[in-house]
């Protein structure tokens, strides 16, 4: 397969998720956006001028801001909190578990930028372990959509789910994937793309990438099967049930550490009903070195061309 | 209902929760007994609710901060009619809906799930916050302990309710100078609060918070700044060898102990 002659063109998921917040806000009076002095950061500056009565700004006070979230549902109100996802989920880990989810309340919570996308500011604003802390927690589906058409679907989806959630966004542009009007299916993974000899799954930033090194593959003569698995919780044991028997090998990519994200999600069900070989790509549990988000996934070995590597190697072992 | 009734039930609930303690084995009881005069006075004068509709969109909201006291939360809810009376000797049995922290999804009448300390007061602001964004015109009151202000997200969200001038939220600070391990003097001693909370901007009122006739008017107040209540309580209080007494925060009374507990807080009915 020839590469394409145009690179195609990326988009920034928050815009997504801003302009689909605010034409459900139009819809629904209930809606309030509550974030922590990052209107800009979280896009909410449409928001905030269409509903500046509905847009809770409680300053950087990460953990008043969750429970304030709790409150407002308790109210009736219906409230996205909006953080970068390394300060909602890090800083507020207890509010996200004593007065969301075992409270469940129905407050939709979005992380923006996470993974590594804040790259060269460092660890301490990477937010690669949001999945291995959100996903434990009852009552709390766990999101990562993969590009603009699914962040909006995802964000239509949680205005109307009843129950708490963590939409999992990235700042990084990302290609489009999924078809214009794609509905989004809680726990339901996408099958992109059709593959006999190894699985390729992903979510986020990565799905792109993996769809990239099915590419690589087919040119390798390697049949690849790709998932866009959104849902890190409930997963989707089925797809991925099938993906190990009928393919007997899978490769997960995560913009998050190996340890407790996705590619743990997928080998608890794959150990648990059809073990196969795996290979997990992430961050292997270091603190990331300086350089962008694009920098960092190519140098923690999930270029498209490393992907389609590891791949290879792994089929070697089945 | 006047406050002599009030001081009444309030004995009531008192001798219910020590027997309750005594039954389970464990429990919270100084801190109980400290903040019981206030959950009577809330239950059963102040607060707008509606036992048999426990989720009424229009029902004032109170959240026990210290959710550690949940045993004298349950006992007060099942006086008023939320729970059955029956229930409280279930309380810390295997599955029983009377867990050591109140649980909302189980309890009706619990707004939200409070146990870790400083989360009651952001959860209270959010609630009032919702009330002044759709209009409504419940009330929200959050008691605290007071050892519990220690915890950061406590200010963050005092520093949050001044800033949304919500007025329609009352805290009530239990303060009864204990904490779990020794006397806040002894620890991290945020007394005086009272300057602390007008420096926020909140109005601040104290009161003898084991006093019906100081606690009534002191939550039925309305002003124009969120309203802090220093309650100045005594932990242990009604029984006479636990009051003031740190080693009381989580002690089970012995059988002695219990019988001497039980005569005390009866003759006081």
């Amino acid at each position: 397969m020839n590469a394409p002659i145009n690179p195609p063109k990326l988009h920034d998921c928050r815009d997504a998720f801003a302009t689909t917040l605010e034409r459900l806000a139009t819809e629904n009076e209930k809606i309030v956006a509550v974030c922590n002095d990052s209107v800009g950061s979280s896009k909410l500056g449409g928001f905030k001028s269409k509903f500046p009565e509905r847009l809770v700004n409680v300053g950087i006070a990460e953990q008043n801001m969750v429970g304030v979230g709790a409150g407002l549902a308790n109210g009736g109100r219906l409230p996205f909190v909006c953080a970068a996802a390394p300060f909602l989920t890090g800083r507020s880990l207890e509010q996200i578990k004593a007065d969301i989810s075992y409270s469940n309340a129905n407050v939709k919570l979005v992380g923006i930028s996470s993974g590594m996308a804040y790259g060269e500011l460092g660890p301490t604003h990477h937010s690669i372990e949001d999945f291995a802390w959100t996903r434990v927690l009852p009552n709390l589906p766990v999101i990562a959509p993969c590009d603009r058409i699914e962040t909006a679907a995802a964000v239509a989806w949680a205005a109307t789910y009843d129950g708490p959630c963590f939409l999992r966004l990235s700042r990084v542009g990302v290609p489009d994937l999924l078809p214009e009007g794609h509905k989004f299916e809680l726990g339901k993974a996408n099958l992109l793309r059709q593959g006999s000899d190894i699985t390729l799954i992903a979510n986020g930033t990565l799905t792109h990438r993996i769809l990239k090194a099915a590419e690589i593959l087919a040119e390798r003569g390697v049949s690849a099967r790709v998932l866009n698995l959104a849902t890190v919780r409930p997963i989707d044991e089925e797809a991925i049930i099938a993906a190990a028997r009928e393919t007997g090998a899978i490769v997960t990519a995560e913009e998050h550490s190996i340890f407790g994200g996705l590619g743990s999600a997928v080998a608890e069900v794959v150990v648990d009903n059809a073990p196969v070989p795996m290979k997990r790509l992430g961050v292997p549990g270091v603190y990331a070195p300086t350089g962008s988000a694009e920098f960092l996934l190519d140098e923690f070995g999930m270029a498209p061309s490393a992907i389609a590597d590891a791949a290879q190697a792994l089929i070697k072992r089945k | 209902m006047d406050t002599t009734e009030l001081e009444r039930i309030a004995r009531e609930i008192r001798l219910r929760d020590l027997q309750a303690v005594f039954e389970a084995g464990a429990g919270h009881i100084g801190g109980e007994m400290s903040v019981i005069d206030i959950l009577t006075a809330l239950y059963f004068r102040v607060l707008n609710v509606w036992p048999d509709q426990p989720k009424h969109p229009d029902r004032d909201r109170f959240v026990l901060s210290k959710g550690h006291t949940a045993c004298a939360l349950y006992v007060t809810l099942a006086k008023r009619g939320f729970i059955p009376e029956e229930e409280i000797s279930t309380f810390l049995q295997p599955h029983s809906r009377l867990n050591g922290h109140p649980n909302c999804n189980k309890v009706p009448g619990v707004e939200t799930n409070t146990g870790p300390l400083g989360h009651g007061l952001p959860v209270a602001v959010g609630m009032a916050k919702a009330a002044k964004l759709s209009g409504a015109k419940f009330h929200t009151y959050v008691v605290t302990g007071d050892g519990e202000m220690q915890e950061g997200s406590n200010w963050e969200a005092i520093m949050a309710a001044a800033q949304f001038k919500l007025d329609n939220l009352t805290l009530v600070i239990d303060h009864n100078r204990f904490q779990q391990g020794a006397a806040l003097a002894e620890t991290n001693d945020l007394a005086p609060l009272r300057p602390k909370l007008e420096a926020f901007d909140w109005e601040v009122t104290e009161i003898n918070g084991n006093t019906m006739s100081e606690i009534v008017p002191a939550l039925e107040h309305r002003g124009t700044r969120p309203h802090c209540i220093v309650a100045h309580t005594n932990k242990g209080h009604g029984i006479s060898f636990m009051q003031d007494r740190v080693d009381w925060h989580h002690k089970v009374p012995s059988k002695e102990q219990y019988e001497i507990a039980l005569a005390e807080l009866s003759e006081a009915l």
